[in-house]
């Protein structure tokens, strides 16, 4: 692909540039802090390598089998067209956001020891179900995660021009050339990152990973580090550990982005898809029960979210709706942040791929470094280095919105970097020979491909951002909390039943405001 | 972008400005999250404390105890705060070793701790016992013993929390150790196949106990208390343990670096006085750490009382805790 015209302008070294500069502050920089902070040197125990082990294993089983179960429910949603589709897709957003505690109780609602599962086995006489141990820990994660690695699935697929499977019908294809032809090479494409992405959410797993892990056993690096700070006040240790995270992250994401081979479909007229393979009954009957099972599996523990919490809901005090308010303020300024912060890099990165690949493929490592970073290590980092400074409670919104959207940069990237290198592939050389310039060229060639992706990546940021417990707990001031917070205060004070309305309510704002964002992406979509 | 950043920038401006309104002298208390929630003895404290000081409390939720102790480490002599409450005695000897605490100014009167109080620097404003907290309705077979605990039938299950990650963990690991010494890695071997899983926090422990999870869950004697006065659910009890129960003690003291050091000292006083102590049992569901004058509230007389008090003394607490923590690794990791 020749692309010759397209120079790096200011704008995008500034903009881009002080994007990175932020992810490297903020990953590599707090590490920074808390070494220099640190009084005591360290040295890593036996106890802390099969941390390390521990958890390279079960980040690595969850992320094969959550991508292993959202290929064929992707591929369903993707092919089939029904009532409720589109609820479903919404209502994906929900188990990602649990706050860990929600997410155990609601999983062990089905799965625990007087689970739905375990009530239902029992008047065939058998024994209650014990899901403790490594499965119970793949299982949580898979529970996380099959919702995200389907929507970014669907992504790819909704990527591959409806054009191209008008050809494959007109052509005769049947289902399995359009698997050869068309789905395999963009799963090639879709699935490393996706991988990645789900890879480094298990690595820094920790209260779930413990709480089904079924006891010391299921010891991560991020309870290591946990450990290390508020436990043993081993502040180099904790940087060491931190660092363990990011060489994997690096590690794994330099393998990732060499194997993703990247999408060559022509430009499509951006038309509503169709699909015509798929049709026959065996298909039908296996997409529906993928379909139906994973619902199951997904939303059963929603549920139990939701019976628990729905009477409680309706006495909730006056400070939770306070604390809604500011959840849903900060989730709203990351998602922009976030999205800002992506296009801007995305930007960038095209630019300088052009010219030196490598450079472009180490900044995308970069992009994932937030993943791959310890909230704890963000928080406590980011404390050492504004202490000295500035009062944590003057700044504790603002630095909460900035730190989640960091937090979600990763996602934003991966959904909105492969979709502006399609535009800038498709339409930016259409764009400079028409003598396009900065503004106009973004707002006509590049905007109306992105708009899909940044709105799906925004909802993706702001439910992050709402059900993230994040550095608030350091940074909070009197009488300023967030939802999370609250929640965990509540609990805290034997108030288990508030607590529940507090998750219902959370699930449901961040569900809403992941749907308010994602809506807004399919706006005027075929209108051209 | 610049339209959020001065967005942000107003929100800094707004938090900032209120935090510096008013011109009565502020008193800033550290203390852990459960103490600040409205559901905690903080808002009462605060009303009662600002009735008498012609000042301005301010309780900041950090952490738990033993985060308590990280943040005002991380901040050093540079800290705002005041006073800390939220220690414990495993906490107070590291807490002192900092050099960031100064001594109490006035010995307070007779405290009702089930143990002499030496330390001048922090002082106790609570205490309760560690236990294991069962259903009645259900449990009826109920061990009285580590040992019996062991001996109970195979789907009998318990949930505790991780001792690097919580304070009630922390504490069992140190009630073990009290009680069976050299023993305690074999009791740990024997109870390995009884805990059904370990959580980060107490929080997680007693919300899966409540789902019907497991069959007892750690938490303390007074939890029941909880429950017959605030919710009159006489279903919970605690079990009593013939080896005695671990005793935790909550302190706070006062920083050196405090710039309102007689407000702080008056609050300190004001701690072990009526109107805190008052408070304490149905908000922090803990014994006072002195006994209100009309006795504890109706309901802390159906409490079981230990048969023993087991503590290890804060000076050996750290020491105790690093050796106790590496046998229950290794017996829980087989």
């Amino acid at each position: 692909m020749a692309h010759s015209t397209q120079p790096i302008r200011p704008i995008h070294f500034l903009l881009g540039g002080s994007a990175f500069a932020l992810l490297l502050l903020l990953t590599l920089g707090t590490v920074g802090a808390l070494w220099w902070r640190a009084e005591i040197t360290s040295s890593l125990s036996p106890a802390d390598w099969s941390a390390i082990r521990f958890t390279i294993l079960q980040a690595l089983a969850s992320a094969v089998i959550s991508i292993l179960i959202a290929i064929p429910t992707a591929r369903a949603l993707a092919r089939r067209n029904f009532r409720g589709r589109k609820f479903i897709l919404t209502l994906m957003g929900a188990p990602f956001i649990l706050p860990a505690i929600v997410a155990v109780l609601g999983i062990l609602a089905v799965w625990g020891r007087s689970g739905y599962i375990s009530d239902l086995i029992a008047s065939f006489g058998l024994g209650p179900l014990n899901i403790y141990g490594f499965g119970g820990v793949v299982l949580a994660h898979v529970f996380f995660n099959i919702p995200l690695a389907t929507r970014l699935l669907v992504q790819g697929w909704s990527a591959i021009p409806v054009e191209h499977f008008r050809l494959s019908a007109q052509l005769g294809m049947n289902t399995n050339d359009i698997v050869r032809h068309l789905e395999r090479p963009m799963l090639r494409a879709v699935v490393p990152g996706a991988f990645l992405l789900i890879f480094l959410l298990c690595i820094s797993s920790f209260a779930v990973a413990l709480a089904l892990g079924g006891g010391p056993k299921a010891t991560t690096i991020e309870l290591a580090i946990y450990q290390a700070i508020r436990f043993d006040f081993n502040l180099a240790k904790a940087s060491q550990l931190a660092m363990i995270q990011f060489t994997l992250c690096a590690a794994i994401g330099a393998v990732t982005i060499l194997i993703a081979q990247p999408m060559h479909f022509s430009k499509g007229l951006d038309r509503k898809s169709e699909r015509w393979d798929g049709r026959e009954t065996r298909y039908r009957v296996i997409d529906t029960l993928v379909l139906t099972l994973v619902c199951l599996f997904l939303f059963l523990p929603l549920a139990s979210v939701l019976i628990r919490g729905f009477i409680p809901l309706f006495t909730l005090p006056i400070t939770v709706w306070v604390a809604a308010f500011n959840s849903v303020t900060v989730a709203v300024l990351s998602a922009i942040l976030s999205v800002c912060m992506s296009i801007a890099m995305s930007a960038f990165m095209i630019r300088i791929a052009r010219k030196r690949k490598t450079v472009s493929q180490v900044m995308e490592v970069v992009g994932f470094l937030t993943l791959a970073a310890s909230p704890f290590v963000i928080g406590t980092g980011l404390f050492v280095m504004t202490f000295p400074f500035v009062s944590p409670f003057a700044i504790a919104l603002p630095i909460t919105a900035l730190v989640n959207a960091a937090m979600s940069l990763p996602f934003s990237l991966r959904v909105i970097l492969p979709a502006m290198t399609r535009a800038e592939d498709n339409y930016g050389r259409l764009a400079d020979s028409l003598g396009m310039r900065t503004w106009s060229r973004f707002r006509l060639a590049i905007w109306p491909r992105l708009k899909r992706p940044v709105g799906f990546s925004a909802g993706l940021a702001a439910a992050l951002s709402m059900g993230d417990l994040g550095v608030i707990t350091l940074f909070a001031p009197p009488d300023v909390a967030t939802l999370p917070l609250m929640m965990y205060r509540m609990m805290s004070t034997y108030q288990l039943g508030a607590a529940a309305g507090v998750a219902l309510l959370l699930v449901t704002l961040s569900v809403a405001l992941f749907w308010i964002f994602d809506q807004g992406g399919r706006l005027e979509h075929n209108v051209r | 972008m610049t339209k959020f950043i001065t967005l942000a920038a107003g929100l800094t401006l707004a938090l900032a400005t209120t935090a510096h309104a008013q011109d009565k002298p502020e008193l800033i208390v550290y203390t852990y999250d459960s103490f600040v929630s409205d559901w905690g003895p903080g808002p009462s404290v605060e009303q009662a404390f600002e009735e008498t000081c012609e000042c301005d409390l301010k309780l900041i939720g950090a952490g738990d105890g033993a985060a308590l102790l990280t943040r005002i480490q991380l901040e050093g002599s540079r800290t705002d705060a005041d006073i800390v409450l939220g220690l414990d005695t495993n906490l107070t000897e590291r807490a002192a070793a900092t050099g960031l605490f100064a001594p109490y100014a006035n010995n307070p009167i007779a405290l009702d701790v089930p143990t002499e109080w030496t330390d001048t620097t922090f002082l106790p404003y609570d205490w309760g016992y560690f236990a294991f907290v069962y259903d009645n309705t259900k449990l009826k077979n109920v061990p009285t013993s580590f040992e019996t605990m062991i001996a109970m039938p195979d789907d009998f299950k318990i949930v505790i929390q991780d001792p690097r990650s919580s304070t009630p963990g922390l504490g069992l690991l140190l009630w073990v150790k009290e009680a069976y010494g050299d023993r305690a890695p074999e009791i740990w071997a024997g109870l390995a196949p009884k805990i059904l899983t370990v959580t980060k926090g107490w929080s997680e422990a007693y919300g899966m106990f409540t789902a019907g999870e497991a069959d007892m869950v750690l938490s303390y004697t007074t939890s029941p208390a909880y429950h017959i006065i605030a919710e009159d659910d006489k279903t919970k009890s605690a079990a009593s343990f013939t080896e005695g129960h671990y005793m935790q003690i909550e302190v706070a003291g006062k920083l050196a670096a405090s710039d309102q050091p007689e407000l702080a000292d008056a609050f300190l006083d004001f701690m072990t006085s009526e109107g805190f102590q008052s408070i304490i049992p149905t908000t922090n569901w803990m014994y006072p750490a002195v006994f209100p004058s009309d006795g504890l509230p109706a309901g802390f007389e159906q409490l079981i009382t230990p048969i023993d008090s087991l503590i290890i003394p804060a000076d050996k607490a750290q020491q105790a805790r690093d050796k106790a923590l590496a046998e229950w690794l290794t017996a829980l990791s087989r």
